[in-house]
């Protein structure tokens, strides 16, 4: 950060708001880890207990939205304060999305319990949940090392994101095609790639916002897309 | 999809009204202003910011010819208004000061009538030819200053009589009843409560249709949310000049950063 404010309340109330958000992201991940390997192995306990969990998320969300609100409305802060405030209001908003999918991913895996797995895909989503999981850690941390350097790097690592979904997605529509009893799970399945895929574009938005933050300028918008599932379904109907 | 609100902010980026170039201004041994250049918009209102002693005031003098008045201040360089030079011989000051009129940050009312305020002016500047011509300039200048409704059934009271910020707006309508082009505003709501600055600021926003207006003011959320325009002057320097959105959000100069985020006294 640059220089202290004259006001020194003003500089704690902006490092108390972006102190939460991070604690949120940490929340974040948590959950989302949780998710991922309560579905990989089958732990219905830890599922119930991500889902329960969201609502803290949530409570985190709204509290940082609450201090932020009354950061703008006592402080009126301007050019680089104004864009930390901003910025962490659509950062929690992006985390909060993130937990979401991650209980929906915990109550997809507790639905699925007693199902078959279709061979290999279970690793396969935790994989690509550590993946995207990583992404929300880097996205974080180049927000507070205010490295745009970073922020861009991770912008190009969601192409590969998109990829690691493209090829379930065609991995799970193959097994759904072969045999038609693997298609309750196999939707399933596919609901979670894609939650899990949604959370790497929002890391994409956080990274973007630190963009934001040090450029006062938001990337242009031709960022890399990869996932390209809905054009393979026309091809596959014909 | 247009946004409206930028639409009305936009309006403006008129025909330069007032042109400085090379102005050095020295007080005594003192370097106040230090080669400052910058276009004044016609049309558009134009906020000076900066600490206390960065020279905004003084340069806000330099435009009329303020500092004429005191002896130890030297100006340099060019200022011109409509192309025409202000510093040249055959230019009379008060006549300038028609043109280019002033607010001052006291309400500073004539100790004369609401009436009187008004009418000196457009008199010793001959603007009447008759009685009835002086009424109509008298309520004109107090519509155009927000406080004709105000006064109308009282305007042979003395104008010191009045509350501060209808002392202020009453200034405003002295100010505009010679028909100036530009407005020169120096701290004008430091006197004033919240209420009354709010009307001062609605009545610098009507006023910005006719004429160039220039403020000065301590009160950042006032540049910001008065002027289309913003100057920062650092230690004589101006340091940065650009649309006032931009300067308070995305600034160019650590300086300017510094200054409006809170972080430099």
């Amino acid at each position: 950060m640059i220089e202290k404010h004259i006001v020194t309340s003003f500089d704690h109330d902006l490092e108390s708001i972006q102190a939460s958000m991070m604690k949120l992201g940490g929340q974040v991940e948590e959950a989302l880890a949780n998710a991922a390997k309560a579905l990989q192995t089958r732990d219905e306990e830890l599922a119930q207990q991500v889902r329960e969990g969201d609502r803290l998320i949530d409570d985190l969300d709204q509290s940082i939205k609450t201090d932020a609100a009354r950061l703008l409305a006592l402080r009126s802060p301007t050019a680089v304060d104004l864009r930390t405030v901003l910025s962490v209001m659509e950062i929690s908003s992006n985390l909060e999305r993130c937990g979401d999918y991650a209980k929906n991913i915990a109550k997809r895996s507790l639905a699925m319990a007693p199902a078959r797995e279709i061979n290999g895909s279970l690793s396969a989503l935790r994989r690509m949940s550590r993946f995207v999981e990583a992404m929300i850690r880097d996205s974080l941390d180049a927000y507070i090392q205010r490295d745009v350097v970073k922020a861009q790097e991770i912008i190009e690592r969601d192409v590969e994101a998109d990829q690691i979904y493209n090829t379930l997605f065609r991995s799970l529509l193959t097994h759904m095609m072969e045999d038609h009893r693997n298609i309750a799970v196999g939707m399933h399945l596919h609901f979670i790639a894609k939650n899990i895929e949604r959370v790497g574009d929002h890391a994409t938005g956080i990274a973007e916002q630190t963009i934001y933050l040090v450029t006062g300028k938001l990337p242009e918008e031709d960022r890399p897309k990869q996932d390209r599932t809905s054009l393979e379904l026309q091809e596959s109907d014909v | 999809m247009n946004d409206l609100r930028k639409i009305e902010r936009d309006v403006t980026m008129n025909s330069t009204k007032i042109t400085a170039r090379d102005v050095n201004v020295h007080y005594g041994d003192t370097h106040a202003i230090k080669d400052v250049k910058v276009d004044i918009a016609d049309r558009t209102v134009t906020a000076f910011i900066g600490p206390s002693g960065c020279g905004k005031s003084t340069f806000l003098r330099c435009l009329n010819r303020m500092n004429d008045t005191i002896d130890i201040c030297r100006v340099e360089g060019t200022i011109e208004l409509d192309g025409q030079d202000i510093y040249r011989k055959s230019i009379d000051p008060v006549q300038l000061r028609a043109q280019i009129g002033m607010v001052f940050q006291k309400p500073n009312p004539f100790p004369k009538s609401i009436y009187d305020n008004i009418a000196y002016g457009p008199r010793i500047h001959g603007l009447a030819k008759s009685k009835g011509e002086l009424d109509e300039i008298v309520e004109r200048a107090l519509r155009r200053g927000a406080i004709w409704e105000e006064v109308k059934d009282r305007l042979n009271d003395p104008g010191t009589g009045l509350s501060g910020g209808q002392q202020q707006r009453l200034c405003i309508a002295r100010a505009v009843a010679t028909e100036p082009e530009v407005l020169l505003m120096d701290e004008p709501c430091s006197a004033l409560d919240p209420i009354a600055t709010a009307q001062v600021e609605e009545l610098i926003e009507e006023l910005r249709r006719e004429y160039s207006v220039v403020i000065v003011t301590h009160s950042m959320q006032q540049a910001a949310r008065v002027s289309q325009k913003t100057a920062f002057f650092h230690l004589g320097h101006l340091v940065e000049f650009n649309d006032t959105e931009q300067i308070f959000t995305n600034p160019t100069d650590s300086r300017t950063e510094a200054y409006i985020t809170g972080r430099i006294g």
